[in-house]
């Protein structure tokens, strides 16, 4: 069933408010997306009626606290298609995720000279780990290029797979929107025997997210940006692999027994949950899972395709001088647009679009080897969600004439 | 609620179409120094020339935005023919037309241009154009726009003020 965002739209109250008097038009989703009302009460209610920590008390609340968050694990775990609700494991976001596997497994079965394979469109959050870990024990990076036309250079995939333990890869570029063959780079990683780790922070809000047909090794999510709260996000993992791991965080909550010459770590997933961890968040992103779940992932992605392509024409059509990064093909990216325009700064750009009420991006997005790659410092973004329209779309390509008229 | 008027200013736009002293200067005799913006990938690259204690020459490469790009030039204008004792003058004074809303712990100043030992001597100085970039501070996510190239600049004066004795 086809996405209506004129209904949906009321359900995101902050979708109301003016700036500069003008109706606030939001296209930031891929950095984090507004929140519908039945995320904001399903946490007040939360609060209001629930609340006590999990996993400690026998008393009422504390049971339909515990119940309530790891009912948000099962959520989660269904969402991705886990096998098992133990394979999901709670982070803040998918920076934590993605540091957690570097820092428990990576630590455990890395040493120098073991190649893990990253790509050159990664967020610093897949870079930065991996450049801390050949720092401190000489691991080799390797990394796939970026193409002209914004897509993977998968030329020399097996020659670089060659001999490596791990690939990280992102789902979908928070920059060029690309949508990578996850399942064709996880079998070719698998043949060359290494793991697969994927960034799904830009997948999992936007088009259905199953891991097992995706054929990876780990997955992060985080919650801010698929409608959820910020603070929470996701790691799902094999349970082999999670049960082979040692603990990332030490505390409370990880352990089956502490003794003053050692402990005993818990069982997956809460091994590696140390301390009392975000209850609220988890039944705030529980609350957006039910409600992108009901619109349905499928008819999410053809709306933002759809709004893609709009928008790709409108904006070329109108500013022949624009530059699109990214595969310019709708089918093959996400709705999310980078642009540079004329030499305009994409910060001159943004505090322009403010002044018309639309909101994007400026910057390197944390994707700072990219921008290089594209031979730019910075590109102005829009991204698209659930609650964005072609109005929307009209909105960011009229105000852009403000920018030409100052700076062009 | 501030206007695009406040911020873009006639003179603003000028200095970042035609931005005054661009270019490089030999290392040496003369000395580079580069700043970052980490937030927005921002970064200038100064070439200091100092004949004894005077600013001789500035030149000034990198990419940026017009806030940060408008800033650099007018500074180069500012401080280019000027003794050290004005150049950091002129960066504590425009420092703190920046931070005219900025809350302040201990009433300290947040420049790297604390430690420059020669605040007893002030000397007088005078913006100019600069008080155009006045409205920056409407905008609190541009003042690092605004501020980065006078960072970089305290950042090279203190390193040759190090290695000069």
């Amino acid at each position: 069933m086809a996405l209506d965002p004129t209904v949906i739209k009321k359900d995101f109250p902050i979708l109301d408010r003016l700036v500069h008097g003008k109706r606030m038009v939001y296209l930031d989703s891929a950095s984090s997306s507004q929140k519908p009302t039945a995320v904001i009460e399903a946490m007040s209610r939360y609060y209001e009626t629930t609340h006590a920590n999990v996993h400690r008390g026998v008393y009422t609340i504390a049971e339909e606290a515990t119940g309530l968050f790891e009912a948000g694990r099962a959520s989660v775990a269904k969402f991705v298609g886990a096998a098992d609700t133990s394979e999901v494991v709670f982070t803040k976001n998918v920076t934590e995720a993605i540091n957690l596997v570097a820092y428990s497994w990576g630590r455990r079965y890395l040493n120098a000279g073991d190649v893990v394979v990253l790509t050159e469109m990664e967020h610093h959050s897949n870079l930065v780990p991996w450049l801390a870990l050949r720092a401190e024990r000489g691991i080799e990076l390797r990394y796939l290029r970026v193409t002209d036309d914004g897509l993977l250079d998968l030329s020399n995939l097996e020659e670089t797979l060659d001999q490596a333990k791990l690939l990280g890869v992102t789902a979908v570029s928070n920059v060029l929107g690309t949508i990578n063959p996850i399942r064709l780079l996880a079998d070719a990683a698998h043949s060359a025997g290494a793991l697969v780790l994927v960034d799904g922070a830009q997948l999992a809000p936007h088009l259905p997210t199953d891991v097992r047909a995706l054929g990876v090794d780990f997955f992060g999510l985080t919650g801010h940006k698929m409608l959820g709260p910020t603070g929470i996000g996701a790691l799902w993992a094999r349970a082999e692999l999670l049960e082979a791991m040692p603990p990332f965080l030490g505390g409370g909550e990880m352990i089956r027994d502490v003794r003053l010459d050692g402990f005993t770590p818990n069982d997956i997933p809460w091994k590696f949950e140390a301390g009392t961890p975000p209850i609220a968040e988890v039944v705030g992103l529980s609350a957006a899972i039910d409600y992108l779940t009901a619109i349905g992932l499928s008819a999410v992605r053809d709306h933002e395709r759809d709004l893609t392509a709009y928008a790709l024409t409108a904006l070329q059509d109108r500013y022949p001088d624009l530059v699109v990064h990214g595969p310019l093909d709708p089918s093959l990216r996400g709705g999310v647009i980078s642009f540079n325009y004329k030499d305009v700064h994409p910060h001159d750009l943004s505090q322009v679009l403010d002044e018309s009420g639309v909101c994007v991006r400026a910057g390197h997005h944390c994707a700072k080897p990219l921008m290089r790659r594209l031979g730019v410092g910075a590109t102005a973004r829009a991204s698209f969600s659930v609650y964005n329209d072609g109005a929307d779309v009209d909105a960011l390509v009229d105000a852009l004439a403000t920018a030409d008229r100052l700076f062009a | 609620m501030p206007g695009l008027e406040d911020l873009y200013r006639e003179i603003i736009l000028d200095h970042y179409r035609n931005p005054r002293n661009r270019g490089e200067l030999p290392i040496p005799p003369a000395y580079a120094e580069t700043g970052f913006n980490p937030l927005c990938g921002d970064e200038i690259t100064l070439y200091l020339q100092l004949n004894g204690d005077c600013v001789d020459d500035i030149k000034l490469t990198g990419q940026g935005c017009s806030i940060s790009q408008s800033s650099a030039s007018m500074m180069s204008m500012a401080v280019k023919g000027k003794s050290m004792a004005e150049a950091r003058a002129t960066i504590r004074k425009f420092k703190a037309m920046m931070s005219i809303h900025e809350q302040r712990l201990d009433g300290a100043d947040d420049g790297s241009d604390d430690d420059s030992g020669d605040s007893e001597d002030e000397v007088e100085v005078s913006l100019g154009d600069l008080e155009a970039l006045q409205g920056v501070v409407k905008f609190p996510v541009r003042i690092k726009c605004a501020t980065l190239s006078w960072n970089t600049l305290a950042q090279a004066l203190d390193h040759l003020s190090a290695v000069q004795p």
